[in-house]
Formats: structure tokens, C-alpha cells, sequence
């Protein structure tokens, strides 16, 4: 299976390696470190495909055991957290099989609302400025909490790919192979998913949604 | 305030290049787009703060660190280890 699509740029070094290596020498550190490191993606994840929060925890525990029978094969031919989520999402789209439920994707709306704006497409009311503020650690906190709930409420895919990018550092090559999607599809639901935490961030200072 | 829309169509609006945004952080805009996008941010009282606020959301995403592992979660975590370590030692005896 090719893990990286024609274009991207090979995946550079693999933040896990150490770790990696102590797990397949059976360090019971390792994998605990690594369980507790990648919880909240594996769960995020699962949860694009199946319906709740059990069954999600369902799918990562079932996703580990898959780690640690592979452990052995990994090829470091993607990081592991590609990898392992991979594993994740095979694992979540068979539980969701079992479950009977699909999964719908609306990713139609626009980004903004069109009457934000003028005939000309001019903004009709200056931008409150605030990002200077959430520069401030209390402010920043606050916001973060708020930004971490706003993510639980996008729609799976975006919510994914946000995660996984700006919440987790990864890059778009790896998580174009994660998910096997196009950088552009990856951009689109990247772009959707930050617009609208924008605007809830921006309703949180008083400005208009 | 007075706001002047130039009138050329190579000229960016507000509402084309709030869509650009991710791209041209993702530094993916072609040349000619990324130098349209910077020509109507430096002319633009509101665009330059929008893009700003996108950069605040970006970073205030990477701020949420990961909820630790409680003691119950970890001791699930080792364990599945152990029972697996269990099992593969019956698949594979020595």
C-alpha cells in the first residue's frame, strides 16, 4: 500500500521512533506513554465513524491490540501515528459497520456568511480586533477551553483533520495519509474547520456570527 | 470610514481572499494569487486583523494539550498490555 500520495514530500523523522523501539523490545512504559499520548486523537478519530464516546473507546482499545500484534511488521514507511491511525480508522469503520450507522458529512455551508459582507464583497462592518488579546495567558486559556469544546461540535471529517493538525502539530502529508485524502480535500476541510472557530471566538469578544 | 474598492479584476475583495487564507498559510497559493492576497491585505483596514485572527486560532488550537491519563485509564492501559504480552506468549511459545 502506498502511504504517501504522488506530490507530497516524504515524511521527515518520526517523533516517535524512540518510543517505537522501546515498545517492540516489550517496554510496558513505552506503550503506556504512547496510549496516553495519542488517547484524545484515537478517540477523536473513532468518533468520525461511530456513534458514541463507549464504542469510540471500544475502537481504540481494539486499535491497540492491532498495534501491538504489527508492532513487529512496522516498516517506518509513514510515522507511527499515521500509522496508528490507520489502524484506528479500519478498526471505527468496522465497528461502525456493526453498528448500522452512517456517517452524514455536510460540508456544504458557506464559511462565512455572505451578508458579513457588501455588494462589492467588502467586509459591511469592521472586524472587532481581538487576536492581539488572546495573546494574554488568561485570555488565551479561556479561549483555548472554549476552542477545544467549539472542535467537539464540527462535523467529523473537519474535526479530524483539526485535531490532527493544529491541536497535534501533524503535518498535511501525514495526515493526507492517514485519512488517504487529497492535500486539497485535506485544505478544504482544514480551511472550514478554522473559519468557523474563528467565528466562535469572534461571537466569545461580541462581535458578530 | 471611507473605503475604496478599486475597480480592476485582478483586485482581490475581502470575501474572495478570507477564502485564501488557509492556502496562503499552508503556502500553497501560486505565485500571482499570493502576490494578489498580500496587495489587498496591504490595502485592506479589516483583512490584515482577520489573518491575524486565523494565526490566534491556530495557536490557541496547539495550546490544548491532551487530557492526562488518570490512574483507573492507565492501569486499562497496562492491563491490555499484560494480557496481550499473556496471549502472544500462548500463540508463540518459546
Amino acid at each position: 500500500m502506498a502511504l504517501l500520495r504522488p506530490g507530497c514530500p516524504e515524511v521527515r523523522d518520526d517523533p516517535d521512533s524512540e518510543l517505537v523501539d522501546r515498545l517492540r523490545a516489550g517496554d510496558e512504559d513505552a506503550f503506556v506513554a504512547l496510549a496516553g499520548k495519542y488517547r484524545t486523537v484515537m478517540l477523536s478519530v473513532a468518533l468520525g465513524y461511530v456513534p458514541n464516546r463507549a464504542v469510540a473507546e471500544e475502537v481504540a482499545q481494539d486499535a491497540w491490540v492491532g498495534v501491538l500484534r504489527g508492532i513487529g511488521r512496522f516498516e517506518h514507511r509513514s510515522t507511527f501515528r499515521t500509522w496508528l491511525i490507520r489502524i484506528v480508522i479500519n478498526r471505527a469503520v468496522s465497528a461502525a459497520a456493526r453498528e448500522r450507522r452512517s456517517v452524514p458529512v455536510n460540508d456544504m455551508e458557506p464559511v462565512i456568511n455572505a451578508a458579513r459582507f457588501d455588494a462589492a464583497g467588502t467586509w459591511q462592518v469592521p472586524l472587532e480586533p481581538w487576536a492581539e488579546q488572546v495573546e494574554d495567558r488568561l485570555t488565551a486559556a479561556k479561549m483555548a477551553t472554549r476552542i477545544m469544546s467549539a472542535i467537539d461540535q464540527l462535523p467529523p471529517r473537519q474535526k479530524e483533520v483539526v485535531t490532527l493538525r493544529d491541536v497535534q502539530g501533524m503535518s498535511s502529508v501525514e495526515v493526507c495519509a492517514a485519512f488517504d485524502i487529497s492535500p486539497a480535500n485535506q485544505r478544504v476541510l482544514l480551511h472550514r474547520a478554522r473559519s468557523w472557530l474563528r467565528q466562535v471566538i469572534e461571537s466569545e469578544f461580541g462581535g458578530t456570527r | 470610514m471611507i473605503r475604496l474598492t478599486i475597480g480592476s479584476r485582478r483586485d482581490l475583495v475581502c470575501q474572495q481572499a478570507v477564502e485564501l487564507v488557509t492556502d496562503y498559510l499552508e503556502g500553497v497559493l501560486p505565485r500571482s494569487q499570493r502576490r494578489r492576497f498580500e496587495a489587498h491585505l496591504a490595502g485592506c483596514p479589516d483583512c490584515p486583523e482577520y489573518l491575524a485572527q486565523m494565526r490566534a486560532i491556530i495557536a490557541l488550537a496547539g495550546s490544548i494539550t491532551p487530557d492526562d491519563l488518570t490512574p483507573p485509564m492507565r492501569s486499562d492501559l497496562t492491563s491490555l498490555y499484560r494480557r496481550w504480552q499473556a496471549d502472544d506468549a500462548l500463540d508463540n511459545p518459546a
